[in-house]
């Protein structure tokens, strides 16, 4: 017996739910970045590039959730 | 009750089925496509505009090599000198300046009329990529390291409380030896082949909406007509930007392996 049964797109849903956690990291991490330039502009090149590095390895969680689809195929 | 707006509309959505291309021609049994000709033909205008611009550098610069010096210099000091540091870094900016454009040209053909295809949106050419940088940094660790120093300051980095190390060690080691290949190589695969969907997709929607119908749903494929153009400027940024990061990154894992942390 189901309880609730889903059917569709559920893979697009699936990434919605992934792109979550990564969207808020992204935030923060651009956020806390403006926020460290504000505070300190001569700081600008070693803070845009730890940003980047930041922003990068987050990034990467949002696209493991984008290719799961194809490591998983359903049909 | 399902209603399935893509099959009974008319209107076909693009998918994956845009990145597969039938064989152009074939040269002993190997089947060339437009990809692979793109990427020879990528590798052959950077090692030509490298060569014309600096085979005989001038101490004034003329206009050819200031622009390729430009380039140069910016993967040297933004990327090498900073990352790796000074004197040791040097040593990897041929590699780094030759990952930087090099993948710069196979991205930037996405926005190029007629090639517009990003060649790194096919896994294999950013897969071979990551792995020649993996097997670089494994090797380089080995060599600075040793065999079993670079293993253990992987996994076991000092000045942490014993327990820790339980989960730490593995952990370190699934993320450095599995999973930075993976998401090095499908970092720039996701990004160039969404990118390409994107723009592929708007475009699609400007033709049907403008084209194939009548009526008010003009405004829609005035709206996708205008979107397919920012999705492109769009793209040129991102572009140069993954090409910037993927070779960052290649030079975060070289400097991970010729210095050790304390």
């Amino acid at each position: 017996m189901f309880l609730a049964e889903l059917f569709g797109s559920v893979g697009a849903i699936g990434y919605g739910l992934a792109a979550i956690g990564p969207g808020i990291g992204v935030g923060l991490i651009f956020g806390l970045g403006v926020q460290a330039i504000a505070r300190q502009p001569e700081a600008y090149n070693l803070l845009r590039q730890n940003m980047i590095l930041g922003f990068v390895l987050t990034e990467a969680l949002a696209l493991i959730g984008f290719v799961a689809p194809f490591v998983y195929p359903t049909s | 009750m399902t209603i399935n707006l893509a099959t009974e509309s008319g209107f076909h959505a693009p998918g994956t089925e845009i990145f597969n291309f039938e064989p152009l021609f074939s040269i002993g049994g190997l089947d060339v496509t437009k990809p692979m000709l793109m990427a020879f033909v990528g590798s052959a205008i950077v090692v030509t505009l490298f060569y014309v611009a600096c085979a005989k550098p001038t101490m004034i610069p003329g206009r050819l090599q200031a622009l390729v010096e430009l380039g140069y210099t910016f993967v040297r000091d933004d990327i090498a000198r900073s990352i790796i540091g000074g004197k040791k870094g040097d040593k990897y900016v041929p590699l780094l300046v030759s990952l930087f454009f090099f993948i710069w040209i196979l991205n930037l053909f996405a926005v190029i009329p007629l090639l517009q295809f990003p060649v790194t949106s096919r896994i294999a050419y950013p897969a071979v990529l990551a792995i020649t940088v993996y097997l670089l940094f494994i090797f380089l660790g080995i060599k600075h390291q040793g065999p079993v120093g670079y293993f253990k300051n992987m996994m076991f980095p000092p000045g942490i409380p014993k327990p820790v190390y339980v989960i730490l060690a593995p952990l370190e080691f699934i993320s450095t030896i599995l999973v930075r290949p993976f998401t090095h190589a499908v970092r720039l695969f996701a990004n160039m082949f969404a990118g390409h969907v994107l723009i592929a997709f708007f475009a699609v929607t400007a033709y049907y909406f403008i084209v194939e119908t009548q009526g008010l749903g003009i405004v829609i494929g005035v709206a996708g007509f205008v979107m397919t153009i920012a999705m492109t400027g769009f793209e040129m940024f991102i572009q140069v930007l993954q090409a910037f990061i993927f070779t960052l990154l290649a030079a975060v894992y070289i400097q991970s392996s010729v210095e050790v942390d304390h």
